[in-house]
C-alpha cells in the first residue's frame, strides 16, 4: 500500500495547531502511532504556541563590563586576569560569571596532568595561596597494549607525552579553588545559571547574554512557577563552554568563524576514580597506553594516575576518538573491558570505585582553530580548542587563552572612547596576540601527529610519524596534514560491521552502565523539556537506526538514548531519558544524522563532580 | 540532591568536602510558606537562620532571593559542627526566637540527611510554644493559627496560638525558584553573624557517633519455579 508520512516536524511547517502531540506516521508495513519526542521551544518557538499566549516574557536585565559564560579554568583565568589588570591599575570592572554547574567545578571532568606554565603566570604564588597541585609527577609510563600483555614504549625526554615537571591534579578541585580566587577579587560568579541564549544588537554585534528562563513543563508548556531568565549585557562577552559548546555553534554559523579552518574532530572521555589496596598505591606515577581493546585503526587509549592527597586514590580512564567507523562500537564498554587487562586488573584489584564520568575533548588541534574574535565577543578555551592532543593537555592553554583574551579586553573596556565601530566591542588584538603567544608555537609543532594515524597502519603509523617528525623535527616539517573530516560522517552503515562482543560486566572492576551513570551525581529537574532536542523526531528511527543500528545507544556515556518497542502496533521508538545526561557533548558531535542539537538545560542540573 | 555519598576511611562519618550542600528540600518549602504568609501580609519580615560553617550564607543568599528580608548566620565549624544535632540547633533557634520577638518559627519537618525530624518539637518544647507539625497548610485566623497536619490516619486540623513553631509537609506549597535578579539583590541584604556562645547556648552534645558504616550489599535474590520449593527454601534458611 502508499506509505507516506503524515507530520514533519520542522519549525517552518508548524501552526498553532499542529503543535498538540500525536502524530502519525506509516513506514513500511508498521501502523504504530509515535509519541512525540521534542518539545523544547528551540524547536517549537513560543511566539507561534497558543499556550504561551499572555505569558508576560519580558526579561530583567543588567549591565557589566565583561560577560563570561563558563567557569572553566579558560573563564575563570580570564576573569581573574581583569580584575588584577583592574587592581594594579585602579580601575573599576565590573566582571560577571555564570556557570550552568550547581558549583563551580560540578560540571569539571580531566585526566588530569597539568603543566603549570600559565598558572606560574597568573599566580606565581600559588602554593601559598593553597591550589591544590599536590601530586608531583614522579613516574611516566607509556605502554602498547595487547589482549594479554604489554610492551614499554621508553619516555624519552622531548617525547610530547613526558610529564616531567607537571602534576597530577582534581581538576575539578582546582577549578574550585580558581573560582575562590576569582571571587576574592571581585568578579561575580553565578553558579547554577546558565547562559542559554546570545543576545544581539540592532548592528549584529553581540549585546551579551540571557539566562535559562524556570518553570517550563515536560510538553513544553509554561508552569505555575515559570520565570523568564534574565540578560546579562556587555561590552564585551566571552564564550567559555569547554569542548563543543551550544551557544558557540551557535556563534560560530552567526559570524562564520570556521570558513577557514577543517571541522572540529573529537574524542570521549570516561573516566572513574578509585580508592584502591594502599599495596598498590604509586602515588605520583602517571600510566598512558594505546592498543588493546582498540583496533589499529580506531585512535584511542588509556590513562592512569595515581594522586598524592592522603588516600590511595587513583584517576583512570579511557578516550576514544569519536571519528571511529563502526557504529556498534561503545566507548563505554571499551573502557569498562580495558580494565580488565592484567596490567590494568592489578593496580585495581581489591579497590573502590568512587566515581564516574565523561566528556569529549577537542582532537583537532591546529587545524581546526577557528576565528576567535566578533563583534562583541571571543572565544576562549576548549570552546575554541586549543588541547595539544599528543600531550593529552588542554588546561595549560586554555587558562592562557583566557588571560591573553583579558589582557587584550583591558584596555578597550577602561578606555574613555573604545572607538569601535559596533556597539559590542570586537577585539582582533585577542587573535593576534594568540598567534604570538606559547600556544600558537605549541599547537603548530605537534599539527601533525593526529592527523598522522589516518593511514593503513593506523596506530603504528601515527607513533612512526611521531617518532620521526616530532621527536627528531618537532614539528618543523613544511607539510600540514588534514583530519578525516566530520565524525558524524565517518560511521559505516552497520550492514557493513560486525557487532562486537563486549564482556558482561563483573561488577568488580567493570560494571553496567546505570550504576556508572549513577555515580556521577547527574541530576535534573524532570519537568521540563528534554534539552536533547530534536530538529526532526522521525530521523532516529528512519535514519539513525535503520543505517547505523542507533549508535546513539552505545556512543553516549550515560544512557540517554534507548530504542525501545512501540507500546502497540510494530516498530521501535527512541526514548529520550534527559534526565541521565551528563552534558558530554557526544551526541551532537557524532549523530550521523546531525538531528540532535544539545541545548542547556535548567540551571544546576547535569552532574554533580567532586574533584574530577 | 543526588549525590552517591562516601563513607570516609576511618568510619567518623561520610564525606562532605567539595560535595555540593544545598537547601533542604523541606525547609525550602517553609522558606516559600513564610514569605507567602508576608506577601499576604499576615507577617512583617521573614528571617531566614541557617547553623554551620561559613559556606552556609549561601544557602541563606538562596533564601533571601526568595523573599526573606534579612539573615542570621550562626558559625559553627569544626568539631563543633560533626557533633551538632537536633538538640543544639533547638537550643539556638529557641534562643533567637525569643532575642527576635518571632511571632513563628517556621522549619521544614526533617532534613533528608538525617532524617531525624527532632528539630522543630524540641524547639516548640524549648519554648513551651505550641507546635503544627507535618503541616501541609496554615492559615492565620488573628492570634491564632489553624494547621491542616499530615498524619499517619490521614489529615487532622488543629488550631494553636502564636506564637508558634510550625514544620513544614511535602504538600504545603511549591517552592518559587531563587532567580538571578534576585540572587543579585539579595547580595545587598543583610546577613547578621554570631556564635552559639553569644546566645548562651553550650554546644556540647550528649550522643558520641562511635561508627559509621555502608548498608551491607544487597545480596542477590533467588528464584524458585514452585510454591513447594519456596516453602522448602524457607523452612532450610530458618525463616520458618
Amino acid at each position: 500500500g502508499p506509505h507516506f508520512i503524515s507530520f514533519l516536524a520542522s519549525p517552518s511547517a508548524l501552526t498553532g495547531s499542529a503543535l498538540f502531540f500525536h502524530y502519525t506516521w506509516r513506514r513500511n508495513c508498521s501502523s504504530a502511532v509515535m509519541p512525540r519526542i521534542t518539545s523544547h521551544y528551540t524547536i517549537f518557538p513560543r511566539d507561534k504556541d497558543p499556550r504561551w499566549e499572555g505569558v508576560e516574557m519580558e526579561r530583567f536585565a543588567d549591565e557589566a563590563d565583561v560577560v563570561i559564560v563558563g567557569g572553566g579554568p579558560a573563564g575563570l583565568s580570564a576573569a581573574i586576569r581583569l580584575k588584577q589588570l583592574a587592581k594594579e591599575q585602579e580601575k573599576e570592572l565590573r566582571v560577571c560569571l555564570v556557570e550552568k554547574a550547581s558549583q563551580i567545578g560540578a560540571h569539571t571532568l580531566s585526566g588530569a596532568c597539568l603543566e603549570p606554565s600559565a598558572l606560574n603566570e597568573l599566580f606565581p604564588d600559588w602554593k601559598e595561596r593553597g591550589a591544590p597541585l599536590n601530586t608531583p609527577v614522579t613516574e611516566d609510563l607509556f605502554s602498547i597494549l595487547t589482549e594479554k600483555y604489554r610492551i614499554p614504549v621508553p619516555m624519552l625526554p622531548g617525547l610530547p607525552m613526558n610529564n616531567h615537571g607537571n602534576y597530577i591534579v582534581r581538576l575539578g578541585h582546582f577549578v574550585h579553588w580558581l573560582g575562590e580566587q576569582a571571587e576574592e577579587l571581585g568578579v561575580e560568579i553565578y553558579p547554577g545559571y546558565a547562559a542559554a541564549e546570545v543576545l544581539f544588537h540592532e548592528d549584529g554585534s553581540v549585546k551579551g547574554i540571557a539566562t535559562n528562563d524556570v518553570g517550563i513543563a515536560k510538553d513544553g508548556s509554561p508552569k505555575d512557577v515559570f520565570e523568564r531568565g534574565m540578560e546579562l549585557h556587555a561590552k564585551v562577552t566571552l564564550f567559555g563552554e569547554g569542548c563543543h559548546g551550544h551557544l558557540a555553534k551557535q556563534l560560530y554559523r552567526q559570524f562564520n568563524l570556521r570558513e577557514n579552518c577543517e571541522p572540529q574532530t573529537y574524542a570521549i572521555g570516561l573516566k572513574e576514580l578509585w580508592v584502591i589496596d594502599e599495596k598498590k598505591w604509586r602515588p605520583g606515577r602517571v600510566e598512558h597506553s594505546v592498543g588493546w581493546p582498540l583496533n589499529r585503526n580506531t585512535y584511542g587509549g588509556s590513562f592512569l594516575y595515581h594522586l598524592n592527597e592522603g588516600e590511595p586514590l587513583v584517576a583512570l580512564g579511557f578516550v576514544v576518538g569519536l571519528d571511529y567507523t563502526n557504529p556498534y562500537l561503545s566507548p563505554f564498554r571499551e573502557f569498562q573491558r580495558w580494565k580488565h587487562h592484567p596490567f590494568v586488573a592489578k593496580t585495581l584489584e581489591g579497590g573502590d570505585r568512587i566515581a564516574y564520568g565523561a566528556r569529549a575533548l577537542n582532537e583537532g588541534g591546529y587545524q581546526c582553530l577557528p576565528k576567535v574574535t566578533f563583534p562583541g565577543g571571543m572565544l576562549i578555551g576548549c570552546s575554541p580548542g586549543f588541547m595539544n592532543v599528543p600531550k593529552i593537555k588542554g588546561t595549560h592553554t586554555a587558562m592562557k587563552s583566557g588571560m591573553l583574551a583579558a589582557e587584550a579586553i583591558f584596555p578597550k573596556v577602561t578606555a574613555e572612547d573604545p572607538a569601535s565601530e559596533t556597539a559590542g566591542l570586537h577585539i582582533p588584538e585577542y587573535e593576534d596576540n594568540l598567534k604570538k603567544s606559547w600556544i600558537w608555537k605549541e599547537l603548530y609543532a605537534v599539527r601533525n601527529i593526529r592527523p598522522s594515524f589516518h593511514n593503513y597502519f593506523g596506530l603504528y603509523g601515527g607513533m612512526v610519524y611521531t617518532g620521526v617528525f616530532y621527536w627528531i623535527l618537532r614539528g618543523k616539517e613544511p607539510w600540514t596534514l588534514k583530519h578525516a573530516g566530520l565524525d558524524s560522517a565517518q560511521l559505516k552503515p552497520a550492514k557493513e560491521c560486525t557487532p562486537i562482543e563486549y564482556p558482561k560486566p563483573d561488577g568488580k572492576l567493570s560494571f553496567d552502565l546505570l550504576s556508572s551513570v549513577a555515580l556521577s551525581g547527574t541530576n535534573h529537574e524532570g519537568d521540563q523539556p528534554p534539552h536533547l532536542t530534536l530538529k526532526d523526531d522521525s530521523i532516529p528511527v528512519a535514519n539513525n537506526l535503520a543505517i547505523y543500528d542507533g549508535p546513539e545507544q552505545r556512543f553516549c556515556p550515560a544512557g540517554v538514548y534507548e530504542y525501545v518497542p512501540l507500546e502497540t502496533g510494530e516498530g521501535m521508538r527512541l526514548q529520550i531519558n534527559a534526565q541521565n545526561c551528563v552534558h558530554c557533548k557526544t551526541c551532537d558531535i557524532k549523530d550521523p544524522s546531525q538531528n540532535i542539537n544539545w541545548v542547556v538545560p535548567e540551571g544546576s542540573g547535569g552532574p554533580a563532580y567532586n574533584g574530577l | 540532591y543526588i549525590v552517591t555519598i562516601r563513607v570516609k576511611p576511618d568510619h567518623s562519618g561520610v564525606v562532605t568536602d567539595g560535595v555540593k550542600h544545598s537547601m533542604n528540600p523541606f525547609c525550602e518549602i517553609a522558606v516559600e510558606e513564610a514569605v507567602k504568609l508576608k506577601e499576604k501580609k499576615f507577617i512583617k519580615e521573614v528571617v531566614a537562620v541557617s547553623c554551620g560553617p561559613t559556606q552556609v550564607t549561601e544557602t541563606i543568599r538562596t533564601a533571601l532571593a526568595m523573599g526573606c528580608d534579612r539573615g542570621i548566620h550562626v558559625e559553627v565549624s569544626g568539631k563543633d559542627y560533626e557533633a551538632m544535632g537536633p538538640l543544639q540547633i533547638a537550643k539556638i533557634f529557641a534562643a533567637l526566637a525569643k532575642k527576635e520577638e518571632a511571632s513563628l518559627v517556621i522549619l521544614g519537618k526533617q532534613a533528608i540527611d538525617d532524617d531525624c525530624n527532632q528539630t522543630g518539637q524540641m524547639t516548640a518544647a524549648l519554648l513551651d510554644w505550641p507546635q503544627g507539625t507535618f503541616a501541609s497548610e496554615v492559615t492565620i485566623d488573628g492570634e491564632k493559627v489553624k494547621v491542616v497536619r499530615e498524619i499517619d490516619g490521614g489529615l487532622e486540623t488543629i488550631k494553636i496560638s502564636m506564637p508558634a513553631v510550625l514544620t513544614a509537609d511535602l504538600r504545603l506549597n511549591t517552592p518559587r525558584y531563587a532567580t538571578l535578579p534576585n540572587i543579585m539583590k539579595a547580595k545587598k541584604k543583610k546577613i547578621a553573624n554570631m556564635k552559639p556562645a553569644d546566645l548562651g547556648v553550650d554546644m556540647v552534645s550528649r550522643v558520641e557517633v562511635l561508627r559509621v558504616d555502608e548498608p551491607p550489599t544487597r545480596l542477590a535474590g533467588v528464584k524458585v519455579e514452585t510454591v513447594d520449593d519456596l516453602v522448602a527454601k524457607l523452612k532450610a534458611n530458618g525463616t520458618i
